[in-house]
């Protein structure tokens, strides 16, 4: 592997404290190094970044890129497709699609852009192997996928019965079973009754036949969740989602994890880092725009953000994504198949629904934002302010929660709005008037820094979804994942912000483990991506009497237990994190 | 200045062609070598216009004024005008599928046959097919709901299925009679057939109006009667005669803005 040195460009940093400082990163065989050796500068690339911005690789921990739910996107929207294709090279596949690409076409996107790692959201345990096989096909990408188990039946059973133990004995065997990475709670308890064409539309409302609660389910997953040491907190939907008023429940679910103590137990190596680059939270509200609506109805909808801001500003143990809203089109999909069944309500456009056996259920509907529609307007001034009005960018994440609320290709135009009021004025020149009426964007003056932008665009999703002992950082012994962008902060003037869209919608270069993978967006590699997912050890007593639940319970599977873990054989470079080894395993309280 | 495009093909085609670069605009301004030298598909393979058709060209002059003339059959050929904005193009003989689709300006008349999808989508100028057509006349692409949005079509003979899917401005006439579903979930403008449908017109129609002087074979259960008409205007477009005239499509709206017109015998 041939060493790098990125040379003389102004390095943003923010889990090393490096704010625009002009510094030189060195690269010796993919991983960041301190310096290197004159034998080994010899034979060292080199790329001239004077007057560019150099951050760690883009890292992104919510995205819906691969499964079942995102083919379903490909497969119902052939006018999606027709007009965005993607010719073949010598080097790269073809591909076609604007708001749910091929996979070829999303490892190039996303890496052209920057990107070097991104997660997948929601991976149905059923649909695991479909999931890893669309990861497998991904090119350049590091991945890894969140589980959902928010509407589990062994999960809700044992959880019922005050069982956290077996519950997280479960979990881990779960996740090493499909190869999972971390926690998916999906309007908890409201799917399960989705498959009696019914929802749950509070916290304390016990659901059919599990008998059990919204409010149950997220505190006992988020139990689990440190019991087992896990690398991310669980990852949160919230009940509700896209009901006006919802802002309300949300914050009363990010409450229930409130005291928690954050445990990440993996075993691995943590490169240095001059701050914590260990997860503060115990809960990671997705898509956090989508559940701070207010108002009661559509006709007194409004923004709910600066709500559910105040609440994440008074707390330390929530993060938050935002799920902007760029408009254009999108593909709403979800593991929460009640909302998909609200949003065909609304527009009776072709959707799609499934159930998910004994484990959660799904939907995908075609969706297109307009800035002349009053409901789309405040979400677009909701996304932003979610990220503006919270004052801390560690608790902060941007996101589209691609392809729902926008496309990952559209994080410039995001970025450009965090950081230039101007963009924001501009834009809201062409909305409906609740834009601004019935949010708070237009008296807020905060623009980001570009520090600030690394931080919500790879430093916390990194430190958040614990990849940070290796991405989001250019710290010695990080991955030598690293981004160029042809911006000079010291002539940065944020009234200019299609300058920043520019700089930010092709990188300069996108560097993967040491290698140029991509210069001003043409792919120059294509390498194979890393697969992560966590293996968390617990007592074996316990296991034992969990794997005997599972097996009596697995005849209402449609397939056999054989056929039901995904072998490590199906994931290209999986990488096994460790969690919670055998000497702290859980035993028996 | 006046300028004149002459396509005249040189063998029978086997595997279409998709030539969407035949386009007066493309064509306006160009010498014969470089039309030529334009690229067309013919499955994998990137080809030369060249390669197939002789090209000549007679005088030179802006889009609006160029005219593309081609003599002999095209049914080989797909994409014949594509996006095209503005210029003229005459087929003398049949042409093959998506003939004028995404059409935005200027005209294209064929004298023959054209195959299916011609006018998808389109959002103006004029499309004349003299004779018969296939399916899928200025609808929607595959799993989009937005049709043809503007311009006018006519058709000399008969369309066959779906003609007008998605139908949301512009015109649509038939001389002849159309196959099934015709207006399939036209949302607006107008579509006039003066023969017969078959099935389901006016299926999932929301808006616009559809009128057939003709018959429909099997008239749809979920339009419901709105009174008679005497010489309703479909749109800006005035036909004659006594018509029954019916509302829908019930099947997905409970208030469908949709019109459709029967000629009383």
């Amino acid at each position: 592997m041939a060493n790098l040195i990125i040379r003389n460009g102004y390095v943003f940093d923010p889990l090393n404290d490096i704010n625009g400082d002009v510094k030189d990163i060195f690269i010796r065989n993919g991983k960041v190094v301190s310096d290197l050796s004159g034998a080994d500068r010899k034979d060292a690339k080199v790329i001239d970044a004077t007057g560019k911005t150099v951050m760690p690789g883009g890292v992104d921990s919510h995205s819906h890129v691969a499964g079942a739910k995102v083919n379903a996107g490909r497969l119902m929207r052939p006018e999606d497709h027709y007009k965005s294709v993607r010719p073949k090279t010598a080097l790269t596949h073809s591909g076609s699609g604007y708001s749910v690409p091929s996979v070829y076409k999303q490892g190039y996107d996303y890496a052209a852009m920057g990107y070097t790692t991104v997660f997948e959201a929601a991976m149905p345990p059923l649909e695991a192997r479909h999931t890893h096989e669309e990861m497998r096909a991904t090119p350049i990408l590091d991945m890894g996928a969140y589980m959902v188990l928010g509407n589990n039946w062994f999960i809700m059973r044992y959880l019922r019965d005050g069982d956290v133990e077996k519950a997280a004995a479960y979990t881990a065997w779960m996740l090493r079973t499909h190869k999972g990475y971390g926690i998916k709670c999906v309007n908890p308890a409201g799917v399960e009754n989705w498959g009696w064409a019914q929802n749950v539309h509070s916290l304390d409302e016990p659901n059919i036949h599990f008998e059990i609660t919204a409010r149950e389910m997220i505190r006992g997953l988020g139990e689990v969740n440190e019991l087992l040491g896990l690398p991310n907190s669980l990852h949160l939907h919230a009940n509700n989602l896209g009901h006006p008023g919802n802002w309300e429940i949300t914050c009363d679910s990010l409450q229930i994890l409130d005291g928690l103590e954050p445990r990440n137990k993996t075993d691995v190596q943590w490169a240095e880092t001059k701050m914590n680059a260990r997860r503060r939270q115990t809960v990671y509200l997705a898509h956090a725009q989508f559940s701070s609506f207010g108002g009661t109805s559509w006709r007194d909808f409004c923004s709910g953000a600066k709500s559910v801001a105040d609440y994440v500003n008074k707390v330390d143990h929530v993060v938050i994504d935002n799920g902007a809203v760029p408009f254009g089109p999108g593909t709403a999909m979800t593991g929460d198949g009640p909302a998909i069944h609200d949003l065909y309500m609304l527009s009776g456009q072709k959707w799609s629904n499934t159930d998910v056996e004994l484990e959660c259920g799904s939907g995908v509907i075609p969706w297109l934002y307009l800035k002349s529609s009053p409901i789309n307007s405040v979400q677009w001034a909701m996304g932003l302010e979610l990220l503006l009005l919270i004052k801390d960018p560690w608790k902060t994440i941007m996101t589209t929660d691609h392809p729902n609320g926008g496309l990952f290709v559209q994080y410039p135009d995001v970025i450009a709005w965090l950081m230039s009021r101007k963009a924001r004025e501009e834009t809201m020149k062409g909305c409906h008037a609740w834009a601004s009426a019935r949010s708070s964007l237009a008296g807020i003056d905060r623009e980001m820094s570009l520090s600030e932008i690394a931080i919500v665009t790879r430093a916390n999703q990194a430190r958040t979804i614990g990849m940070a002992n290796r991405k989001g950082h250019l710290g010695a012994g990080a991955d030598g994942d690293v981004a160029v962008y042809d911006l000079d902060p010291t002539r940065l003037d944020v009234n200019d912000y299609a300058k920043i869209k520019t700089a930010f919608s092709r990188a300069e270069y996108t560097v993967k483990d040491g290698e140029i993978i991509a210069h001003k967006g043409e792919i120059l590699q294509v390498p194979d991506g890393r697969r992560f997912y966590s293996a968390p050890f617990v007592d074996e007593t316990v296991e034992k009497e969990m794997l005997a639940d599972v097996k009596e319970w697995f005849k209402y599977y449609t397939i056999g237990i054989a056929n039901y873990p995904v072998p490590e054989k199906y994931l290209k470079n999986p990488v096994a994190i460790q969690a919670n080894k055998p000497l702290e395993a859980i035993v028996r309280r | 200045m006046m300028a004149e495009v002459l396509l005249r093909p040189k063998d029978k085609i086997g595997i279409m062609l998709e030539a969407e670069v035949i386009r007066a605009d493309n064509f306006a301004q160009k010498r014969a070598e470089e039309i030529e030298k334009l690229h067309v598909w013919q499955g994998p393979a990137k080809l030369l216009l060249g390669d197939f058709f002789d090209v000549d060209v007679r005088g030179s002059g802006p889009a609006e004024e160029t005219t593309v003339l081609i003599e002999g059959d095209v049914t080989r050929v797909k994409r014949i005008g594509q996006g095209m904005k503005a210029g003229r193009i005459e087929i003398f003989g049949s042409a093959g599928m998506h003939l004028g689709a995404e059409m935005a300006g200027g005209s294209i008349v064929v004298h023959g046959d054209a195959g299916a999808w011609g006018g998808m989508e389109m959002k103006g100028g004029v499309l004349q097919i003299l004779g018969d057509a296939g399916d899928h006349i200025g609808s929607a692409y595959r799993g989009s709901w937005r049709g043809m949005s503007g311009g006018q079509i006519t058709i000399g003979g008969n369309a066959r299925s779906q003609l007008g899917g998605g139908l949301v401005g512009g015109r649509i006439v038939v001389e002849g009679s159309v196959q099934n579903f015709c207006g399939i979930r036209q949302g607006g403008g107008a579509i006039l057939v003066k023969g017969s449908a078959r099935r389901g017109a006016g299926a999932e129609m929301t808006g616009g109006a559809l009128a057939v002087l003709g018959t429909i074979e099997q008239f749809l259960p979920s339009f419901v009667e709105a009174g008679t008409e005497e010489n309703p205007k479909l749109g800006d477009l005035q036909i004659e005669g006594r018509f029954a005239k019916f509302t829908g499509d019930y099947a997905v709206s409970k208030n469908p803005k949709g019109l459709l017109y029967l000629r009383e015998a």
